[in-house]
């Protein structure tokens, strides 16, 4: 009966896509994106529910910036200007709704999100970010004018050729971002460990634990909020820095709504609050992800599953539903998530 | 008693003058719909001195408290703490300039051990500073100082075997007294407990209470409220009595357990019956 069920499924090809995709440069984006997340929402409980807005600014910050050629067009400058358009989005989202309860946080984040994407898309912006067509524009993409040919190729030290080994092989170029990108997942990370075992650290958990206490222990609650949305913002938008550089184009569909929820989905399963929890988060994202649609096809494909229940092109969206039932299960067996700790868990609480 | 005070010497009239007011509050009302909260004409708290206010459930004390510290803001008055005008001004502001509060729902930080909880409490501390954050040399040395000094507190407020524990598994009286700890840690000029006693365990309210009495002999200033009348009687120099908002009186523990209208409008006749023994 088991031999049967297996027979018809590839499990190699199933485990080395999933794998493959797991350590990927995508896997990399989300993992940038939670550790920023994870500051805000881990460890100082500011509910944002737009942490795509801060990815969108700091790509379209860069492919602006690039495009435009200001200041020469510098690649590391774009970069930057990413950077400086995240702490712009931080302040628009803070000064305003952090003095306020928690709520008012979320929804700004939310409508922030979703003004800066439809702004993008519109026709007036059309010259500066390309609309619905994104950056750059279509005929610099075909001619190779891109952001991401200069640090993708330009700069790549590694020669030519495929490498790795079984079905986790990568050419020159992805390997590159990959290396790229998780630099910057370290970095990140090792920056959020060396705040949070500080001084710092401690005011931005009591934060979390309790407003009222800080204040009284002579704390500027405000201020504190706003530097941890300053510097979640900017770990954030290297995750859109980094997603631009692999595509080699921005454009306002990389930014719907539906990213920010992955992202949650990324911290909540890793476990918020610990270190090492968006970046376990981002990789069991994308193998369970990955997995399950794998498996899905193959059993459609070999007749396990027949067509009318479930068709190729439904996949896609039947993994997001294994997804939710997957995150629900956690939630009752390990509600600090992969490897938050229990007692510092936030889902249980209040 | 602190011998700079002559306690006596004060009129036991209320809102009558003091010596040394470390803090002062004028004409201050805070309303909520048709009820007043807080109406006070004039109130000094002497500086130096252990000062209790008592009053019914509801009679607004912590009400007043939250307005003097910021928490809450009063349709009208002023207050003065220290010579400076604090009025208007952001919690924080108000405890940095030395006046830190206790709550009386407990507010211990649930998922931070109770030595983090202790070692928040310290003030002007560098590493606190997102610039000094990430250079531990800029900010070893003073954590050190402030580790000594939240363990010794610890010690006193019998928390030291806790304190690794999460401050989530303390039981309500252990949080009192964390909380009251973790406030002593700032080193306040002026501290405010709202029924710092309330649920601790009678063998430890002796200690407490000691501990309480110690402070002011070091100078700093103890405003509280409480309803346990043995502890008021046995630890306060000076006692202000509210009910509805009001102050119906004020005098030292004598003077208030005599006072007609104190025991008329506010003690319950079997309270009225202990004080008399005192
Ligand atoms: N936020 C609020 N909204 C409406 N009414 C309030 C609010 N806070 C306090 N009150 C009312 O103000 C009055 C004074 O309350 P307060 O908490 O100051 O009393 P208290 O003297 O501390 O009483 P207790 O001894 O029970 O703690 C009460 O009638 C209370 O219902
Ligand atoms: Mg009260």
């Amino acid at each position: 009966m088991i031999m049967n069920l297996l027979a018809g499924i590839d499990i190699s090809k199933l485990l080395g896509l999933a794998l493959r995709t797991s350590i990927g440069v995508q896997s990399a984006v989300f993992a940038l994106a939670a550790v920023g997340l994870n500051l805000h929402y881990g460890y100082t409980g500011l509910l944002n529910f737009g942490v795509v807005a801060f990815m969108a600014a700091g790509a379209y910050g860069m492919a602006i910036f690039f495009t435009q050629g200001w200041l020469g067009g510098s690649i590391l400058l774009a970069i930057a200007a990413g950077l400086v358009f995240a702490v712009g989005i931080a302040l628009s989202i803070g000064l305003p709704s952090l003095r306020l309860r928690a709520d008012y946080l979320a929804i700004t984040t939310i409508a922030i999100a979703e003004v800066l994407r439809i702004s993008f898309r519109s026709q007036r912006l059309l010259d500066l970010t390309g609309g619905p067509f994104g950056l750059p524009s279509i005929e610099d993409r075909n001619a190779e004018v891109s952001f991401s040919e200069i640090i993708t190729v330009d700069w790549n030290p590694i020669n030519d050729g495929i490498y790795g080994f079984w079905r986790l092989r990568f050419d020159e170029q992805t390997l590159w971002v990959m290396i790229l990108g998780w630099t910057l997942v370290l970095l990140s990370t090792l920056l959020i460990w060396g705040l949070m075992r500080s001084p710092w650290g401690r005011v931005i958990k009591a934060i979390r634990e309790d407003e009222d206490a800080a204040r009284a222990l002579g704390k500027n609650v405000f201020s504190y909020k706003l530097q941890s949305l300053i510097i979640g913002g900017m770990i954030a938008s290297l995750a859109g820095v980094t997603r631009a550089m692999n595509t080699g184009f921005v454009e306002t569909q990389q930014f719907k709504p539906q990213t920010t929820f992955f992202i949650w989905t990324v911290l909540i399963l890793g476990g918020a609050a610990s270190i090492w929890g968006p970046v376990i988060g981002a990789m069991a994202f994308w193998f369970i992800i990955i997995f399950v649609e794998e498996l899905l096809r193959q059993m459609v494909d070999s007749g396990w599953v027949p067509e009318a229940v479930l068709a190729s092109n439904d996949i896609a969206s039947v993994r997001m539903i294994m997804m939710g039932v997957m995150l629900g299960v956690l939630m009752i067996w390990r509600p600090q998530g992969l490897v938050g700790k229990k007692e510092e868990a936030q889902i249980d609480v209040r | 008693m602190s011998d700079s005070a002559p306690l006596n010497s004060f009129p036991a009239e209320i809102g009558s003058s003091k010596p040394d007011p470390i803090l002062t509050v004028d004409d201050m009302v805070r309303t909520f719909g048709g009820l007043r909260a807080v109406d006070i004409n004039h109130l000094e708290v002497q500086r130096g001195i252990i000062t209790a206010f008592i009053g019914p459930n509801g009679a607004g004390k912590t009400t007043l408290f939250n307005l003097i510290t910021g928490f809450d803001k009063p349709d009208s008055g002023s207050w003065v703490f220290d010579d400076a005008s604090i009025g208007g001004k952001a919690p924080h502001i108000i405890a940095q300039a030395g006046m830190v509060r206790t709550f009386q729902l407990t507010k211990s930080l649930a998922k931070m051990t109770v030595l983090d909880n202790m070692l928040l409490g310290a003030s002007n501390q560098r590493g606190e500073r997102l610039r000094y954050a990430l250079v531990p040399t800029q900010w070893k040395k003073q954590e050190r100082q402030v580790l000594e000094k939240a363990e010794d507190l610890l010690d006193r407020f019998n928390l030291a075997h806790m304190r690794d524990e999460y401050a989530a598994t303390l039981s309500g009286g252990q949080r009192k007294l964390l909380e009251m700890a973790r406030a002593l840690m700032s080193e306040p000029r002026l501290i405010l407990l709202d029924e710092p006693m309330a649920g601790v365990n009678p063998a430890l309210v002796e200690s407490l209470l000691q501990h309480i009495e110690n402070l002011r002999d070091e100078g700093v200033s103890v405003l509280f409220i409480e309803h346990d009348m043995d502890v008021i009687m046995g630890i306060s120099d000076w006692i202000v009595v509210l009910a509805e908002g009001r102050i119906i009186a004020e005098g030292t523990p004598s003077e208030v357990s005599k006072n007609p209208a104190v025991i008329d409008a506010y003690l319950g006749s079997s309270i009225a019956e202990e004080l008399k023994d005192v």
